[in-house]
């Protein structure tokens, strides 16, 4: 009888009988993986419901005049749509999920550097959700400022603004919290012989990340707190009348803003470099590139926040100053772009599911960054801010760049994080329906934007009819696609077959450890010799 | 130097001094208050601050005594803060 007969085999990590039973031995566990699953499911909670929000203002848009709701619903559900997708699902998502989950597998640690701490920086998430969340039903009204809070009218107001500002804040901590866990985990705990340059780039992403989310959102909670003082006290920072000037909101706010952008887009960048050198079995070309890329976004990315003030009034040498550095930064991403294709020239590409998902991002992160172009330069900026342009742009950004990222690794990580697979069929379709709904729901809204029609109102006139039923009927799509993408994989993660170790043939350390892993993920501590992606 | 075992590698004599000299130059921002200087009085509110702040940071948070990454890690980082500070005067300064 040999050895691996005699001994049990190690329970998963799913498996795994703490100290607590049920909900509880999830609510308060500090294995990252749990911790991992935990924002999955928070985060597809959020979803559902600003998805729904979404849907409604589409369904409002599909004829020019009321149908469905009023200006001043409309101007709330906009403005929880917004709160809720930027600070609970988008900002967090990444990091938080397969961070989470895969940063220790993938840099061979048994955790992250202070799980008490990770458990406690879900805490504070779920309590900032609530906190932002009571607005809608309590007080004097929904807020209707829209997810920025703008000055003066946050604290002009009579809706109840309060609560969503103050929730906005208290989830600054957690990403703050969870950063700096990833910084010291990355520093401290890599496995032996995986040196900087030998890390996958996934967890280089995250590092990138980590530090924008430690040296940016405390500038954020200032500004939202001095809005609450603003508020409560008439401190005069922002409003003129008290000697404030409403412009040093816009800068503050997006001083964290922007580089919150990167935020949500460099950890999607990450994913992209996992998945394409998995399945086209190839090196990824230009790995240090990717790397130095990846830090230059998150520094250049500081200093671009003042092209969402085009229009604010901001000085002429600023405004050319941040049309200049809006430009520069577009380079790194460039260059990730140049390597992705340039690890797919030649490769014998597997298409599976996730690579689909990669291959999309793709395709609409492209439209979204080269529209990005168009509003960095000022001319342009000027007529096309505050339309459905820009509206547009950033949904090709942060829904096309973060959003199919997101899903591109749920389908390239779901066999290890479940033990289970999925259906291929209704994946790829549920994914093919998704794309075109996608498009169908955001093209249009280019169109309507370079002719005019402007953002955040609940009624147009009748010449942007055409564009926007189309891009209801889009937005209707896309919701049934998502639908069958969730669906499948909700049920797969019961009743899919069973997943081995290594599905997709990758090369990261991940694959190496059982699917779903065990509560330590390493039974020893893996010596790494080789570079993360060793096609040759 | 590792996993802080040198935590008690300062005594507490020090602390105490660091401790005097940050009051002393908390009522100093206080009562340079008192005097008229102008467009300067931000000036002098802000030199005490930087002073009280790179005592916290050498002192009580043991950049001092720590390996020097740490100390070029967090001067990056003021850097960082100084750039941006800079960039949004671009504004300010032009308008």
């Amino acid at each position: 009888m040999t050895e691996t007969m005699k001994q049990a085999p190690t329970p998963s990590f799913l498996e795994y009988q703490g100290r607590f039973k049920g909900i509880f031995a999830w609510i308060f566990s500090t294995d990252h993986k749990r911790i991992g699953l935990l924002y999955l499911y928070s985060m597809l909670v959020f979803f559902s419901i600003a998805a729904t929000l979404g849907l409604m203002m589409k369904l409002e848009l599909i004829a020019p005049g009321r149908t469905i709701m009023g200006a001043q619903t409309y101007n709330s559900f906009f403005t929880l749509h917004g709160i809720t997708m930027i600070f609970l699902i988008v900002v967090p998502g990444l990091p938080a999920v397969f961070g989470n989950f895969f940063l220790p597998i993938m840099i061979g640690a048994k955790d992250v550097a202070f799980p008490k701490l990770n458990l406690f920086s879900w805490w504070i998430y779920i309590a900032g959700a609530f906190i932002a969340l009571s607005s809608q039903f309590l007080g004097d009204g929904a807020p209707d400022t829209g997810w920025t809070f703008y000055a003066p009218y946050s604290f002009r107001t009579g809706t109840n603004m309060l609560p969503a500002v103050t929730g906005a804040f208290v989830l600054g901590f957690s990403s703050i919290v969870t950063g700096l866990n990833f910084i010291v985990t990355i520093h401290r705990l890599r496995a032996p012989g995986m040196k900087w340059m030998k890390m996958p780039l996934f967890p280089w992403a995250l590092y990138g990340t980590a530090w924008i989310q430690v040296l940016a959102t405390p500038i954020v909670g200032i500004t939202l707190l001095m809005v609450v003082l603003e508020r409560t006290l008439q401190i005069g920072f922002f409003d003129p009348s008290l000697g404030g000037d409403p412009i040093l909101y816009q800068h503050l706010f997006w001083i964290y803003s922007h580089p919150a952008v990167y935020i949500m887009i460099l950890p999607a960048m990450g994913v992209i470099s996992e998945i394409i050198p998995t399945f086209a079995r190839k090196t990824i070309f230009g790995y240090t590139a990717i790397v130095v890329s990846t830090l230059a976004i998150a520094f250049v990315g500081y200093f671009v926040w003042g092209h969402h003030m085009f229009t604010s009034g901001m000085s002429g040498v600023a405004l050319y100053t941040f049309s200049i550095l809006t430009f520069l930064v577009a380079i790194p991403s460039a260059i990730k772009i140049f390597n992705w294709v340039a690890t797919l020239h030649k490769a014998s590409i597997d298409l599976q599911t996730p690579f689909l998902w990669a291959f999309c991002f793709l395709f609409v992160f492209m439209i979204g960054g080269l529209s990005g172009m168009v509003l960095g330069a000022l001319s342009a900026n000027v007529h096309l801010h505050d339309t459905a342009f820009v509206v547009a742009h950033f949904h090709y950004i942060v829904f096309g760049g973060t959003g199919f990222a997101f899903f591109g690794a749920l389908h390239y990580w779901f066999p290890k994080m479940f033990g289970r697979m999925y259906d291929k069929s209704w994946a790829n379709i549920g994914l093919a329906i998704f794309f075109t709904g996608f498009n169908t729901l955001y093209l249009p809204m280019f169109y309507l934007g370079i002719t005019g029609m402007p953002r955040r109102y609940y009624d147009y006139v009748e010449r942007f009819h055409g564009p926007n039923i189309v891009s209801s009927m889009g937005a209707m799509l896309m919701i049934t696609g998502l639908i069958i993408v969730i669906t499948n994989l909700v049920r797969s993660a019961r009743h899919g077959a069973k997943a081995e170790k290594d599905p997709w043939k990758g090369k990261t350390l991940e694959w190496t450890v059982d699917s779903p892993p065990s509560l330590e993920n390493f039974e020893e501590i893996p010596i790494v010799t080789q570079d993360p992606y060793d096609y040759e | 130097m590792e996993n802080g075992q040198h935590a008690h590698i300062v005594k507490y004599k020090t602390f105490v001094v660091v401790l005097i000299v940050l009051l002393v130059f908390t009522f100093s921002s206080v009562g340079i208050t008192q005097i008229d200087l102008g467009v300067y009085s931000v000036t002098a509110a802000l030199i005490f601050a930087v002073l009280k702040s790179i005592l916290v940071l050498m002192y009580f948070m043991h950049l001092k005594f720590d390996k020097k990454v740490y100390a070029l890690m967090t001067a990056g980082i003021i850097l960082l803060l100084m750039i941006v500070i800079l960039v949004t005067f671009l504004d300010y300064l032009y308008r």
